[in-house]
């Protein structure tokens, strides 16, 4: 059976789809057989930042109303063996998914892989209540920045009262704060909220933090999740993230504001 | 918070520590609404239309609030008549 992640924030444009990237890129890079599936009806966007936007052939939408087997759906990913992609309809019906279509396509993918990424839409209606109802376990993007953090505590309260988990009296969704566009200098300056003050108010486990980063507007030009970028922070945060995530201790890095020694500067040398 | 806290506040320079407070209060009010059962804004508009029928009075001027109290929950209502 595998383990279902949701990739949540209310907030639009927080940094979902590129996390939902880059963590499920980071869990078939170290072995796990992923599947990253696209919950954005109508504003498809997962395969652009995976990079296989013309190789989608059949939807999400498609194998729930039978259109395709979900074998036939299924994008592989070129880089690495074990991981796909399922891509979201493009379709301007908002009812193309419903709980039962959802949930067959769940329980057939549980069945096939170690993990299931949701990549959820933004916003609090029935593209992401779908997104998250199904999961196990949630990663809630935030953005230290005011309304991405009230955002993210509704969220935490939706997760928390209207999932399955929820609603069948089950074990709650274990919940992941990972903070993004984080900017340390800005932090210094008392300019923008640090980790401490999103964790203190969210109280809920930290699994990363991203900093604001040119990489990843690189990598999505390219199509390549920026956790491939391995020289990158905002690709090596990532790759810490996931290695918090299957339960690794590991110190957080890019927190601090970088000062680049003398000889470092004179040469551009990265620390 | 007071007046002075807040200026103070504002002395460190730090528009950091605003969002912070500000949304510190903010979540906390909102958690608070999240228990709340669904019915209690119906209810509370229900009660308005009735009380109109007899006196004029504003929408704010009748609170509902549902405590929970043990194996019992209260449902309190404060309604405020006009002066007369
Ligand atoms: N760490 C980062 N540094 C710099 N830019 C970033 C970072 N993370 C995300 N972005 C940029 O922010 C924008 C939004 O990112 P993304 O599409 O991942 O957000 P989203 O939450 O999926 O949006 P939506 O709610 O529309 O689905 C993109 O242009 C992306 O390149
Ligand atoms: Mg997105």
């Amino acid at each position: 059976m595998a383990k279902i992640l949701v990739v949540t924030s209310g907030k639009g444009g927080v940094g979902k789809t590129t996390t939902s990237a880059a963590i499920g890129t980071g869990l078939a890079l170290r072995g796990h057989k992923t599947v990253i599936v696209d919950f954005d009806v109508g504003l498809r966007n997962l395969d652009l930042i995976m990079g296989c936007e013309r190789r989608v052939v059949y939807d999400f939408v498609n194998v729930v109303n039978g259109e395709a087997t979900l074998t036939q759906a299924l994008i592989k990913d070129k880089r690495l063996e074990n991981l796909f992609v399922l891509a979201a309809s493009q379709t301007r019906d908002k009812d193309a998914l419903t709980v039962e279509g959802v949930e067959k396509v769940m329980k057939e993918l549980s069945e096939n892989f170690e993990y299931v990424v949701c990549d959820s839409p933004a916003g609090i209606e029935k593209g992401a209540h779908l997104a998250m109802y199904f999961a196990d376990e949630a990663i809630v993007v935030t953005n230290p920045e005011v309304s991405s953090v009230r955002d993210s505590d509704r969220m935490l309260g939706l997760l928390a009262s209207k999932s399955r988990r929820a609603e069948e009296g089950g074990d709650p969704i274990k919940e992941h704060l990972l903070l993004t566009r984080y900017n340390p200098e800005r932090v210094t300056k008392g300019e923008m909220l640090g980790v401490d003050d999103v964790e203190e108010i969210l109280a809920i486990r930290l699994i990363g933090v991203i900093p604001e980063s040119q990489a990843v507007l690189k990598a999505s030009n390219q199509g390549v999740p920026v956790i491939l970028d391995d020289q990158s922070d905002a690709g090596q945060a990532y790759s810490d993230a996931v290695d918090r995530l299957l339960g690794k201790e590991v110190a957080h890095r890019f927190l601090d504001v970088q000062k680049k020694g003398f000889l470092q500067r004179l040469f551009g040398g990265r620390e | 918070m007071n007046i002075f806290d807040f200026f103070r506040e504002r002395k460190k320079g730090s528009t950091a520590s605003i969002a912070k407070e500000r949304l510190q209060i903010i979540v906390a009010h909102e958690r608070g609404q999240r228990s709340k059962p669904d019915y209690l804004p119906a209810l509370q508009q229900e009660l308005v239309d009735v009380i109109r029928k007899y006196v004029n009075i504003e929408s704010d001027q009748v609170q509902v609030a549902l405590e929970n109290q043990g194996s019992c929950s209260i449902l309190e209502l404060n309604i405020t008549l006009p002066d007369r």
